[in-house]
């Protein structure tokens, strides 16, 4: 009895933090997609959503929404500056250095943050109470519920917008063949700027569900950003359910891991699946084996 | 004509400031090593800014018998490496008479040799028990031994009857000194430590591990590290509904904890220094003058209250500042009257140095205290 509580409290734990990480690596699907780049800067939106709003939230006093509406905005906004100043005028340079140009700029968002918001943690307050919610002998919180649902809304829509729309299909068709999408009139460079948008607006999204829960600070981009990571490769690079199986399966490892194993490997037992992910199958758990997307 | 009288005036002027400079003995110089930015600025910005506030109101007061005393900071950004340039420097180019810091026992660490072979007195403002344990000649310190805050604890668990405990440790240096002093400790007072889980540093979910530890017969849990995990920790025994008594170290002793952990601070259980209740001590207590006035000072200049860890600083000034008053400037005198000082009581406890301790503290320089109605109530 009692052991099938812990259980279903590690399956919980691992799923919730898990949701996050899908979130999290969907936006690096999406980079990766429409140009073939790893974005290391995508940590840094994370932690962006969550200290932004903090900000207007508690030291401008403004209510929740606005706050979270702003912090996206601003998010995103800097994710279209990065792409203009940083990506475009290097789009012929080789995707390695483009890899060490997101890193750069990763480091480089952190350093303001640092210089503007300080070096403390912060807590922001939960969306709807801090009374835990019993299920089934485990406990989670009411803040579980909204990271599980925004997350399953931001994956549907996610879903529609590149499966049914006309710019979700012509970022397909951009990362497929990017010169055969601009030989049929697809104007390749907005797309490209595009997937910057959104992902940046989802990274964003994830570190403000998220920090009620984990609290924030100027640093918290570099380890969710690399779980994020962790469950994109082991997703196969796919911007739909792969990534999502991706990011729940990563969580629970490491919830399980953390409880019947022991919590030193809790890291370490991410980069273990992530190296044998990248040594074994590098197109991913998920994937089906495919060829054309090279 | 008017030029003319212009170098009159100037000559004159310069004459007379020089004749003033001149008239006035030269300062005393302090030299300061605070890891004022980077990972350990919460114990370096405090340090600092309660340095500074006691030397500028001690030049106000008319200085150490009417020398000023000129304090030069250095930042080491906790990193040994910077600390070690910055302890060359105020030692060669400033040619301070003593050195008050480092924060980090890392950086201590890494300035001791260099302190013992110039021999000037330092008094370091960090916590590690091998500071001081060998004693060295030249160096000593005002933070309290981590040795000293586990027993506090396991005194009010016997009390409580409480036998059986789970310890949560942060895996860094200051949590895997903790986890050695519970484990050392619980042996002499009899408490098994039947659950020894740990945590990363910027670990942001601990409910595995609590999960396990809930599942154990644990009486009571211990976690023991410095923000922001514990404050995860404390929300995460929230949330799973666990009602054993929770424990901290010293290290969470700070208004951020408990603004950060909310709701699950309340309750829970930690030594710490006498600086948060200060208002709550006895009459007869020997360091409550020296408290209230540190914590009401400390809010004029910098608007939030004292902590802890500005603490430090506080009693490394006013130890160098009684030792000079006794025994003058010299490096070598202010070692041998440091090393006389009894019975100081200043914010970290009542100190008592001599050739054989040179941390000066006992037990007593703890207190324990409990979280409610997120502020701090002493526990007798």
């Amino acid at each position: 009895m009692d052991n099938s509580r812990q259980l279903i409290q590690y399956v919980l734990s691992g799923l919730s933090n898990g949701a996050i990480y899908a979130l999290i690596g969907f936006g690096f699907a999406i980079i990766y997609n429409a140009t073939g780049i790893i974005n290391f800067a995508q940590g840094e939106f994370v932690m962006l959503g969550g200290m932004l709003t903090l900000f207007f939230l508690v030291f401008l006093n403004f209510p929740l929404v606005p706050s979270i509406v702003l912090a996206i905005l601003i998010s995103t906004a800097v994710g279209i500056a990065f792409e203009r100043l940083a990506i475009r005028p290097l789009k012929n340079a080789n995707p390695l250095s483009l890899v060490i140009i997101t890193i750069g700029a990763s480091i480089l968002i952190r350093g303001i943050a640092m210089l503007v918001w300080g070096k403390d943690t912060h807590a922001l307050p939960a969306f709807s109470g801090n009374e835990p919610l019993h299920i089934a002998g485990a406990t989670i919180m009411p803040q579980h519920l909204w990271i599980f649902s925004i997350t399953v809304l931001i994956i549907a829509a996610n879903k529609l917008f590149f499966n049914y729309s006309i710019i979700g299909k012509a970022m397909r068709a951009c990362a497929y063949n990017s010169q055969a999408a601009s030989l049929v009139g697809i104007n390749v460079k907005t797309m490209v700027l595009l997937s910057f948008v959104i992902s940046s607006a989802i990274g964003s999204m994830a570190g403000i569900i998220i920090a009620p829960l984990t609290m924030t600070s100027y640093d918290v981009g570099i380890m969710l950003g690399l779980k994020g990571f962790c469950a994109v490769i082991i997703g196969g690079m796919s911007s739909g359910l792969g990534t999502v199986m991706g990011g729940l399966l990563l969580g629970l490892l490491e919830s399980l891991g953390a409880g019947y194993i022991s919590a030193s490997y809790k890291d370490a037992i991410a980069f273990i699946i992530l190296l044998l992910i990248l040594f074994i199958r590098p197109e991913g758990l998920f994937a089906k084996k495919e060829t054309e997307r090279v | 004509m008017l030029k003319q009288m212009f170098r009159v005036v100037i000559s004159v002027l310069f004459v007379v400031l020089m004749a003033g400079s001149a008239v006035a003995a030269p300062p005393i110089k302090i030299g300061a090593l605070f890891a004022v930015s980077g990972p350990a600025s919460f114990l370096g910005e405090p340090e600092r800014n309660t340095a500074k506030m006691m030397v500028d109101e001690i030049n106000k007061a008319g200085g150490i018998k009417g020398r000023q005393l000129e304090l030069i900071v250095i930042d080491t950004q906790g990193d040994a490496t910077k600390a070690v340039q910055g302890v060359n420097k105020l030692i060669k180019d400033d040619k301070v008479a003593a050195i008050i810091g480092p924060s980090t026992t890392g950086d201590t660490m890494a300035v001791i040799p260099v302190v013992e072979k110039a021999e000037i007195p330092m008094v370091s403002c960090a916590a590690g028990v091998k500071i001081t344990d060998p004693t060295k000649k030249w160096v000593f310190k005002t933070a309290q031994n981590d040795a000293l805050a586990v027993p506090k604890i396991f005194d009010h668990m016997k009390k409580q009857k409480i036998n059986k405990i789970a310890i949560l440790t942060v895996s860094d240096g200051f949590g895997s000194s903790g986890r050695e002093q519970l484990v050392l400790h619980a042996k002499q007072f009899g408490i098994q430590i039947i659950s020894d889980e740990t945590y990363g540093p910027k670990d942001t979910d601990m409910t595995a591990q609590l999960t396990k530890i809930r599942g154990s017969e644990a009486q009571a849990i211990v976690c023991w590290g410095t923000n922001p995990g514990p404050a995860v920790v404390a929300r995460n025994v929230k949330q799973l509904g666990i009602t054993l008594p929770l424990y901290m170290s010293h290290g969470v002793s700070s208004k951020k904890f408990i603004e950060l952990a909310d709701d699950g601070a309340e309750g829970i259980i930690l030594p710490s220094g006498r600086v948060v209740v200060a208002d709550q001590l006895s009459k007869s207590d020997p360091q409550k003058k020296a408290l209230l006035n540190y914590v009401e000072n400390y809010k004029k200049h910098y608007n939030v209250e004292g902590d802890h860890f500005g603490g430090h600083a506080y009693d490394a000034i006013m130890l160098i500042k009684g030792a000079i008053e006794r025994g003058g400037d010299s490096p070598a005198a202010i070692r041998d009257q440091l090393e006389k000082t009894v019975k100081y009581a200043g914010i970290g406890g009542t100190f008592s140095y001599s050739a054989q301790d040179h941390a000066g503290l006992t037990s007593d320089a703890f207190v324990l205290v409990q979280i409610k109605n997120k502020g701090w109530t002493l526990l007798k």
